[in-house]
């Protein structure tokens, strides 16, 4: 157990340091450092300086590791854009990224295996059919465009909900929030589910066809047969039996969540950091794109090893097969 | 069960399982026949399109927003899908982007097919660390989502190439940074076929006679993988394209002087509110039935091709 988890910890680390040295690269080597802070009319003297008090003419393995220090120390450099702390400006955007990506993980599990579920048990029901077509065209539909299609129908149309921003925040110590009024949690609606509609599609058709083997063995009909009902058999014994693989495909799609977000919040204007990311790279602000990619390559294998130890936690059968395995 | 005359190859081919397979599946036809008549509709754009919308000379501000069948309010000229701001007839503008979608999307699987298929040989064959360093480079692109990794490699990519060229080099930049981003399923594909394939007796042979290992990687173990390399790069494609509308609607991709599908919906968005919907509608139809047929084809050669499944 033990030497499973260092295995992994140290697989997790070594990802991390090739990720910080790609983002390492970017930062360095991209278009002139100098160039970019000071501009083309600085003197030499002021290069001089600047080279210096940046460290530029030390050994590239010594400046990657005081990036890395620095990285540690949540200092990423300046922005070349807006002249500001980058790790300020991804402070001020992250509570917007997180918010929506918890809100859409929230929908996509929640709609994902209760319509999963549905669909299993009514499985010829006209209902669950139409369910599983709808979901298809969602699974074709790019991210963009379901944004795009949301926006015509709930905002222009029906005027139901808001088509860009964040509504009323508030902020609670230096987290600003929207999910504490009405018009902050209008506003994360739409983004929310165009965000999660992929992920649910995917979690529910995963639940269902899980569903739908483990209904089928001995051990469930033992259950009815022992007069057990039917609330219990559906969610005590058959669901929790579907769990491996949805957990790690939820874990995994996290990830992608994350990823995706760029996107919706494009569409919709979401002051989050893909946002700001995305404008990184339209002005070719190299500081925020490495430090994205510092923070996203970090969150993506935090959920790659968190999902390793769930698996431990839930399955204890695959513990046991790693004990085998290693001949102990 | 001999036949009397030799047949050509023609004939074997039309009396194949291949051939059998695709008359009996109706959706495949037609998502065939929709490939095909957007690719020639694609190839053939100067002479389909009822105008060029990249030359000036031909747009008329005063046809702006024109609704689709309706004739214009100034000029009385009548567009069978409308016109954009600009005046420009949609039609054409669809027709065009379609091909920088196409061209795009095709140019970016061939170079993703090349890498992969290259590095997937070497891995396979040569094992070792080459074999070890290769995968592991997967591995670590696999565990971020594509469209991640094409946005990354766009921005670095312009950020290497100067400011003035930055336009002109767009679709350049974007096949790259597409193509870059989806190498991995064809190298992983291809390097477990290449570890099957090594073990047989014909490669001992070829080693035997002294050929070489460029030579029997390339003669004699490629034929053999290149099925399911054909099944990769059909869905790669779908994805390709549905990158590249991604990156261009995010303003990342194509520039405004060659809008692909994915720039034209960026504008139609602009107009949603106004209740210009036809901007918006047509190019978005037009890429999902371009996407969605591509990747019908993708999933019935997958599914034709798979011995395991006969």
């Amino acid at each position: 157990m033990l030497a499973i988890l260092l295995r992994r910890l140290y697989q997790a680390g070594l990802v991390l340091l090739l990720v910080a040295l790609v983002s390492f690269s970017i930062f360095r080597f991209v278009g002139d450092p100098v160039d970019n802070i000071l501009g083309q009319e600085a003197t030499v003297e002021d290069r001089r300086e600047l080279i210096e008090r940046m460290g530029l003419d030390d050994p590239v393995a010594v400046q990657y590791v005081r990036f890395i220090w620095n990285a540690v120390r949540g200092d990423f450099g300046i922005s070349y854009r807006t002249a500001e702390p980058v790790s300020g400006l991804i402070a001020e955007r992250l509570p917007a990224t997180l918010e929506l990506a918890f809100v859409s993980a929230m929908f996509a599990l929640t709609f994902g295996i209760l319509l999963g579920i549905y669909t299993a048990i009514r499985r010829d029901g006209f209902l669950a059919n139409l369910v599983m077509t709808v979901s298809l065209i969602g699974v074709s539909l790019p991210t963009f465009l379901i944004g795009v299609l949301l926006i015509w129908l709930f905002a222009v149309e029906l005027g139901w909900l808001p088509s860009f921003g964040r509504g009323k925040t508030v902020m609670i110590g230096s987290w600003e929030t929207g999910l504490l009024t009405a018009s902050g949690l209008k506003s994360i609606l739409l983004p929310a589910v165009t965000l999660g509609l992929y992920q649910m599609t995917l979690i529910m058709r995963l639940v269902r066809s899980e569903m739908l083997e483990v209904l089928r063995q001995d051990f469930i009909k033992f259950a009815r047969a022992r007069g057990l009902t039917e609330r219990m058999v559906l969610f005590r014994h058959a669901l929790r039996n579907t769990l491996v693989p949805v957990t790690t495909v939820a874990g995994l799609q996290l990830g992608s969540i994350v990823a995706f977000a760029i996107i919706t919040e494009t569409v919709f204007q979401w002051p989050g950091v893909g946002l700001m990311f995305i404008n990184a790279v339209y002005f070719v602000d190299i500081p925020v794109m490495s430090a994205y990619l510092l923070l996203v390559g970090t969150l993506f294998v935090i959920i790659n090893f968190a999902v390793d130890l769930l698996y431990l936690a839930i399955d204890p059968r695959i513990k046991d097969d790693h004990l085998k395995g290693n001949g102990s | 069960m001999k036949s009397a005359a030799p047949k050509t190859r023609w004939q074997r081919f039309q009396e194949s399982d291949f051939i059998f397979d695709y008359r009996h599946a109706p959706v495949t036809i037609v998502a065939s026949v929709v490939v095909l008549v957007l690719a020639l509709t694609a190839v053939l754009a100067p002479l389909v399109a009822p105008s060029n919308p990249f030359d000036p000379a031909s747009l008329n501000l005063m046809n702006g927003f024109t609704p689709p069948m309706e004739p214009n309010a100034f000029t009385g000229e009548t567009f069978i899908l409308g016109t954009d701001d600009q005046g420009r007839d949609l039609l054409s503008a669809i027709i065009y982007g379609l091909r920088v979608s196409l061209f795009v999307g095709i140019m970016s699987v061939m170079l993703a097919m090349g890498m992969g298929v290259t590095l997937g040989l070497l891995a396979g064959y040569i094992g070792g660390w080459v074999d070890n360093l290769i995968m592991r480079c997967a591995d670590i692109q696999m565990t971020f989502p594509s469209i991640l990794i094409a946005m990354l490699i766009f921005g670095v990519l312009r950020g290497i190439i100067p400011p003035d060229l930055r336009d002109e080099m767009a679709i350049l930049v974007l096949i790259l940074a597409i193509g870059l981003s989806e190498w991995v399923p064809f190298a992983r594909t291809v390097r477990a076929t290449t570890l099957v394939e090594k073990e047989k007796e014909y490669v001992q042979a070829a080693r035997l006679i002294g050929l070489s290992r460029i030579q029997i990687m390339r003669r004699h173990i490629l034929p053999n993988v290149l099925g399911p390399v054909l099944v990769i790069a059909t869905i790669t494609l779908a994805l390709s394209i549905i990158a590249e509308a991604t990156l261009s609607f995010l303003g990342v991709g194509a520039p405004p002087t060659e809008p692909s599908l994915g720039t034209l919906i960026r504008i139609g968005q602009d107009y949603l509110f106004s209740g210009e919907w036809w901007i918006l509608l047509f190019p978005a139809l037009t890429l999902l039935a371009l996407a969605l047929s591509v990747n019908l084809l993708g999933d019935w050669l997958k599914d034709t091709l798979n011995p395991r499944l006969k």
